[in-house]
C-alpha cells in the first residue's frame, strides 16, 4: 500500500477511537467538565498528563531542534523533564489538597483577593494562548503534509476535531481521549526510532544505540562529531551557547513547565493527595520514554541527513528530498554550479527561502534570497522527525504512523489548553467574579461557548501566524516561570506571604518578561525592531530571561510582604491545612 | 496542641526530604549536565562523553528515580504521623 493509503487508514482509525471515547465519557456536571469528576486513576491520569504535556513541539520539533543544535538542545530535554520534579515535589500534592478547580482559584483564595485572581487569570490566558497558537499551526502542518491539503484547510480540520471532543466531554472526555492519544503517540515515536537504531547500530534500544558503534567500528557520536568538524560545523557534542545562558534557559523551562496551568489542573483530577504524587511519577516516567529517545533520534537523523545529501549530485537525490522541496521546507541553490549539494556551516538563505516560479538546470526550485556563503542547503528543522522514516527508507506504514502520532500530540495538547482557557473565562471570571449566581447548567454552557470562541481565535492564529507566534511559543514558559510559579510556591511554603507581595511579584515578573521579549525577540509591529543579541542583559537570551524575572518576582514578593500586613488567620489556616494530606484536614477544622 | 506539634514535625521532615531530593536534582542537571559538563566530557560512558550523557540521558533517568523515591518517602512519612489516606477513607 502507498504512504497516502496507510496515512488515511491509521489517522482514520485513531480518530474513530478518540471520538468513540469522547462520546462514551460525556460530561454531565461542571465537576465532570472541569476536573473529570475528580475520580481518575493515577496511571490513567499520568498518561493523560503525559499526552497533555507532550505537544506538537515535543513530538515534531524537539528532535529536529536537537538535531541541528547538538548539545545546546539539552536545555529542552532537561528543562521539560526536570520541571516535573519541581511539580511533583513542590506543587502537585498541595494543590490537590487545596482541592479547587483552577490555578486562579488557588491564587484568588490563597491571596484572599479578586485582584490577585484577575492577575492570575490574565497570566493564564496569555500563557495558554501563546502556547495553543503554536499547536494549531502544528496540526495544520501535519494535516497538510500527509493528507496533501493546503495548510489552512489543515488548520480548519484540526479546529473542528478539537472542538468536537472538547465540547462533548470536557475534562472527562479529554482525559480519557488523552490516554488513547498517549498510546498512539508513543508507539508512533518509538517504532521508527527502534527501526533506525537497529539499522545504524544493531541495538534495538535507541537510548543505548545512540552511544553504540556503527558498522565500521567507530562510535556513532564520534563519527557525527567528525562529520561536523569536516563540514565546518561545531562539534555535535559541544554547544555554542554560553554556560550561563544554558543554565538560565534550563531553569526557566523547568519553572515554566511546573507553572503551566494546563499541566497543573491535571492534578486536580485524581481522588487523593497520594494519588497526585503517584500520578506525577507516572507522568514523568511515561514522558521520559519519549524524552530519552528523542536525542537518539536526533543523532540518527543528523548522521543520515549528512551522509545522504553531502556532496551528492542533485540528479541522484532520493525522492523524499524533492517532496519536501516541493512543500518549501527544503531548498537547494547550486552556488558553485557543480550540480552537487554542498551542506556546510552558515545560512544558505536569508531566514526562510523565497521561491521563484522557475526551475533550475536540474529541476530544482529556484530561490531568490540565497546568501553568498558556500552552504547550498536549507533544511527546516521541523521536518526531521516527519522525514526521518523516509530518509532511513522504512516501510510505508511507519510513515503513516508518524502522521497519526504527530496529530495525537498536537490535538491532545490543544484540547487541554483550550479547556484551561474556557475554564478561566467561565469559572474564574464569570462564576467567581461577574455573575456569582449562575446555575451549574449555565456555567457549563458558558464554558462551552468560551471553548468555541477560544478555538476560533486559536485557529486564526494558526491560519494567519503573525510572524511572532513561532518565536513566542518557547517564551510561554518564560512567562509562566515569571508569573505563576513563584506565587504558587510561596503561597505554599511561605505562610507570611500576603496579597500585596504576590500581586506585586506577579505583575512585575510578567511585565518584565513581556518587555524583554518585545525588546529582544519579537519587536513591536513595525514600530520597533528587536535588538541584537549583543545587547542582551548579562548575556541572557530572551528564552532564559524567565529565570531572571522569576528571581525578581520572588525577591519583590518577599520584600513587599514583609512591609505589609500579614495574611488573615483563616488564610494561614488554609496554608497549614494544605501542607498535610487529607486525614489531618478534618482534624484541624475543629 | 498535640495535633499541632504533630503537623509541625511532619512539615519539618517533609521539608528535609525536599531539600535533599532537590539538592540531588540540582547537582545532576545543573551541575553534571551544565556547569561541570566540560570537565566530565574527559570521561566516557561507552560511546558517550560523560557530561553530554548526563545532559541528554542521565539527568532524565535520575529525575524519574527522584520522584519515585519521593513517593515512597512520603507514603512512609504519612503513615508515621497518622496521615495515611488509606486509614481515613
Amino acid at each position: 500500500m502507498s504512504i497516502e493509503v496507510w496515512t488515511w487508514l491509521l489517522v482514520g482509525i485513531s480518530f474513530a477511537l478518540y471520538f468513540g471515547i469522547a462520546i462514551w465519557a460525556r460530561a454531565g456536571s461542571t465537576k465532570d467538565f472541569y476536573v473529570a469528576g475528580g475520580g481518575v486513576s493515577p496511571l490513567a491520569n499520568g498518561m493523560a498528563t503525559a499526552a497533555d504535556w507532550m505537544s506538537a513541539a515535543s513530538f515534531i520539533s524537539m528532535a529536529g531542534i536537537i538535531s541541528f543544535s547538538g548539545y545546546d538542545g539539552s536545555v529542552y530535554l532537561m528543562g521539560w523533564t526536570g520541571g516535573y520534579v519541581l511539580l511533583a515535589l513542590l506543587l502537585a500534592p498541595y494543590l490537590r489538597k487545596f482541592g479547587k478547580f483552577t490555578v486562579p482559584d488557588f491564587i484568588g483564595d490563597r491571596y484572599y483577593s479578586n485582584t490577585a485572581r484577575t492577575v492570575a487569570i490574565i497570566c493564564a490566558l496569555i500563557v495558554s494562548f501563546t502556547y495553543v497558537a503554536g499547536q494549531m499551526r502544528g496540526v495544520g502542518i501535519v494535516f497538510s503534509q500527509f493528507l496533501q491539503v493546503e495548510i489552512n484547510l489543515g488548520v480548519i480540520i484540526g479546529m473542528i476535531v478539537v472542538l468536537i471532543f472538547a465540547f462533548l466531554g470536557g475534562m472527562k472526555g479529554i482525559t480519557y481521549t488523552q490516554v488513547a492519544q498517549y498510546c498512539v503517540l508513543i508507539f508512533a515515536f518509538m517504532v521508527p526510532a527502534i527501526f533506525i537504531s537497529i539499522q545504524m547500530t544493531g541495538n534495538p534500544l535507541p537510548q543505548i544505540g545512540m552511544g553504540g558503534r556503527v558498522e565500521d567500528g567507530t562510535f556513532l557520536l564520534e563519527k557525527l562529531d567528525n562529520l561536523h568538524t569536516q563540514l565546518g560545523f561545531n562539534e555535535y557534542t559541544s554547544g555554542t551557547k554560553s554556560t550561563w545562558d544554558v543554565f538560565a534557559i534550563t531553569l526557566a523551562l523547568m519553572a515554566g513547565t511546573s507553572g503551566l496551568p494546563h499541566v497543573i489542573v491535571r492534578f486536580f483530577t485524581v481522588p487523593k493527595v497520594r494519588d497526585a504524587r503517584k500520578s506525577a511519577g507516572w507522568a514523568l516516567l511515561l514522558i521520559a520514554i519519549l524524552y530519552t529517545t528523542a536525542p537518539a533520534v536526533s543523532v540518527f537523523a543528523r548522521t543520515n541527513l549528512i551522509e545522504t545529501v553531502s556532496e551528492t549530485p542533485y540528479a541522484e537525490i532520493p525522492e523524499w528530498f524533492k517532496n519536501w522541496e516541493n512543500t518549501g521546507l527544503i531548498a537547494w541553490t547550486d552556488k558553485n554550479n557543480d550540480g552537487k549539494i554542498q551542506y556546510l556551516k552558515g545560512e544558505a538563505v536569508n531566514e526562510k527561502p523565497l521561491f521563484t516560479e522557475k526551475r533550475g538546470a536540474y529541476g530544482q526550485r529556484m530561490v531568490s534570497n540565497a546568501t553568498t556563503n558556500e552552504n547550498e542547503l536549507y533544511v527546516d528543522r521541523d521536518i526531521m522527525v516527519l522525514a526521518n522514516p523516509e530518509i532511513a527508507q522504512l516501510p510505508n506504514w511507519v510513515i503513516g504512523l508518524v502522521a497519526a502520532g504527530g496529530l495525537a500530540a498536537a490535538l491532545s495538547t490543544a484540547a487541554g489548553l483550550l479547556l484551561v482557557i474556557s475554564t478561566s473565562i467561565s469559572h474564574d471570571l464569570l462564576k467567581k467574579q461577574l455573575k456569582p449566581d449562575i446555575t451549574d447548567k449555565q456555567e457549563l454552557l458558558a464554558a462551552r461557548i468560551s471553548i468555541l470562541i477560544a478555538v476560533l481565535i486559536a485557529g486564526l492564529f494558526g491560519i494567519y501566524p503573525p510572524g511572532f507566534v513561532a518565536a513566542v511559543v518557547a517564551l510561554a514558559f518564560g512567562l509562566a516561570a515569571a508569573s505563576f510559579f513563584p506565587a504558587i510556591v510561596l503561597g505554599i511554603f511561605d505562610k507570611r506571604m500576603n496579597k500585596e507581595g504576590a500581586i506585586a511579584g506577579m505583575t512585575v515578573g510578567i511585565s518584565l518578561m513581556l518587555f524583554y521579549m518585545v525588546r529582544f525577540k519579537t519587536g513591536l509591529w513595525g514600530i520597533m525592531e528587536p535588538l541584537p543579541s549583543s545587547e542582551w542583559w548579562f548575556g541572557i537570551s530572551p528564552e532564559g530571561f524567565g529565570t531572571i524575572a522569576m528571581f525578581i518576582n520572588i525577591a519583590l514578593s518577599i520584600i513587599v510582604s514583609r512591609f505589609t500586613a500579614a495574611p488573615p488567620d483563616e488564610v494561614q489556616d488554609i496554608v497549614e491545612k494544605i501542607r498535610i494530606p487529607s486525614g489531618a484536614g478534618k482534624a484541624t477544622e475543629h | 496542641m498535640d495535633k499541632n506539634r504533630n503537623a509541625k514535625n511532619y512539615w519539618k521532615e517533609n521539608k528535609k526530604y525536599l531539600l535533599i531530593l532537590l539538592g540531588i536534582w540540582f547537582i545532576i542537571s545543573f551541575g553534571a549536565g551544565i556547569l561541570f559538563k566540560d570537565y566530565l566530557n574527559n570521561f566516557h560512558l561507552g560511546g558517550f562523553k560523560l557530561g553530554f550523557w548526563f545532559a541528554q540521558q542521565g539527568s532524565i533517568y535520575i529525575f524519574v528515580l527522584l520522584i519515585f523515591i519521593y513517593i515512597r518517602l512520603m507514603n512512609k512519612l504519612d503513615k508515621k504521623y497518622g496521615y495515611s489516606e488509606d486509614d481515613t477513607d
